[in-house]
């Protein structure tokens, strides 16, 4: 288990360092910026699935917080 | 002093036109509206009926409030953890009032599960300066034995020109939990209904840091760590454990018991890619793992076509895997000491799941839109598992779980 935990602190640290020579001009962003391109589209899907499978198997969260405000364990 | 009036009068008049202007601005954008109905329903088991309205809105300069209200019936059975016997079984209701047979070979389901669960959240998202943001927010949730209190707090940092944003994050939950009938004493038996009084609490801490990266012009990707740390009640009150004797039948039933601390760890990364100019790929995995010896893959992959007219059809997989807990048990052996902590709740067994759907939808126009989502869900573990002996070699002890769903949206500005 511990093995896994650094192994997750070193894949964030190498990719947080690997990222300040990608990206586009602030012109280039007309795709980017439609609404299914957002991290969060269909936001309502998501929490769904999120409910669901929190009540269904043991993991939730990863994309937002892990807490299920539900009884359902 | 004359001097500084001006200067304070004009700054007040100033920072009012603004004001007014905000308020005007925000008046003149209209909410945001998406709704939705989910139905879940499993062969014999559980089923959903969930309503969701969920409404944004602009604020002006960057800042937006949104509120969301779900409402959640529950009705059916569920697995109660016990395992199947050759013979007629007899399981006691929570309340203790009343008892239910379960027939020779079949699972026990617990079938007084009934639950209305309302849930209310709200979030405010303001500019701090031109490069960070911050969103407030909280959620309040009912059930009959349930509730829950939460707060949280994000905050984003853009940085290479808007290329990557790193985000922080906390949330702070605070559960209490009421059982009906009373939260039955750990690993006793069932029928000596030995229930502890007054109610149980958790407090789940949160934290989040994440880090969105622009790739170019057509794709990004987003990966997140997660730490959780659970303390409190976490056992589940309805479950139970069967102590089964040298043939194999059950000769007592138990309360289930949990460790009262669980710390979670997890990493999410998310990547998405415009194809042609109009199709979208998503891709995301997420490993967990926990100190209850939970480790768990999961891959979500999605795949929409736009279409003519604001039409889209977007097919979706999911495949999930996890270790079992290193308390799952099938079942206690009455040859053997009862150990601290024991559960035989099939969510936390070795198990595979997979999840097949579509979903189909048109954005109309830029005020409204609407879609519909078809699925199916899953989940298998080791029915036979080499641990069984006896009569137990007969039973699926681990019997699949086939879920529906369906989901109808329509989503308008207000």
């Amino acid at each position: 288990m511990k093995a896994g935990y650094y192994w997750l602190v070193v894949c964030a640290v190498l990719i947080a360092s690997g990222c300040s020579s990608l990206g586009v001009k602030p012109w280039e962003r007309n795709l980017l910026a439609r609404e299914d391109m957002l991290m969060d589209a269909d936001a309502l899907d998501l929490a769904f699935d999120e409910h669901i499978y929190f009540s269904k198997e043991a993991s939730s969260g990863g994309q937002g917080f892990a807490g299920g405000g539900c009884g359902c364990n | 002093m004359q001097l500084s009036k001006k200067k304070i009068a004009g700054l007040l008049s100033a920072a009012t036109c603004s004001l007014l202007g905000s308020a005007a601005q925000a008046d003149d954008n209209p909410w945001d509206v998406d709704s939705a109905i989910l139905y879940y329903s499993e062969t014999d088991r559980v089923m959903a009926i969930e309503p969701v309205i969920s409404a944004t809105k602009d604020l002006g300069d960057d800042a937006s409030v949104s509120m969301k209200l779900v409402l959640d019936s529950l009705t059916g059975a569920s697995a109660s953890g016990a395992v199947p016997s050759t013979m007629v079984q007899t399981f006691t209701t929570p309340s203790g009032n009343s008892s239910y047979q379960v027939n020779p070979n079949e699972t026990p389901l617990d079938d007084s599960f009934l639950d209305t669960r309302l849930s209310y959240s709200m979030n405010w998202e303001t500019p701090i300066d031109r490069n960070n943001r911050r969103n407030l927010g909280f959620n309040v949730s009912r059930e009959y034995d349930f509730f829950s209190l939460s707060g949280n707090a994000l905050w984003d940092h853009d940085t290479n020109q808007k290329n990557t944003t790193y985000s922080y994050g906390i949330n702070v939950e605070l559960d209490a939990i009421d059982p009906v009938g009373g939260a039955p004493r750990p690993l006793t038996a069932m029928l000596a209904q030995d229930k502890m009084s007054g109610s149980e609490s958790r407090d789940i801490v949160d934290l989040l840091f994440g880090i969105t990266q622009v790739i170019d012009k057509s794709s990004l990707f987003q990966v997140n760590l997660s730490l959780s740390e659970a303390s409190g009640y976490m056992t589940d009150p309805y479950k139970f454990v069967s102590v089964v004797g040298i043939t194999g039948e059950p000769t007592s039933q138990l309360f289930e018991s949990r460790p009262d601390s669980r710390s979670r760890q997890s990493l999410f990364g998310k990547y998405k890619k415009m194809f042609a100019n109009k199709d979208i790929f998503t891709v995301s995995y997420r490993y967990m793992t926990d100190d209850w010896g939970i480790d768990s893959n999961t891959f979500d992959f999605t795949y929409r076509f736009n279409m003519k007219e604001g039409y889209f059809i977007e097919p979706h997989l999911r495949l999930y895997d996890q270790a079992a807990a290193d308390f799952y048990r099938y079942f206690l052996s009455d040859s053997e000491p009862v150990p601290q902590f024991a559960s035989a709740d099939y969510r936390l067994g070795e198990l595979e799941a997979a999840t097949v759907g579509v979903k189909f939808g048109q954005q109309i126009t830029e005020q409204h839109g609407w879609s519909a989502r078809l699925e199916q869900y899953l989940q298998s573990g080791d029915g036979a598992p080499d641990v069984a002996f006896g009569q137990l070699t007969q039973q699926d002890l681990y019997p699949d779980v086939e879920a529906l769903i369906v989901q109808l949206n329509y989503s308008f500005k207000w």
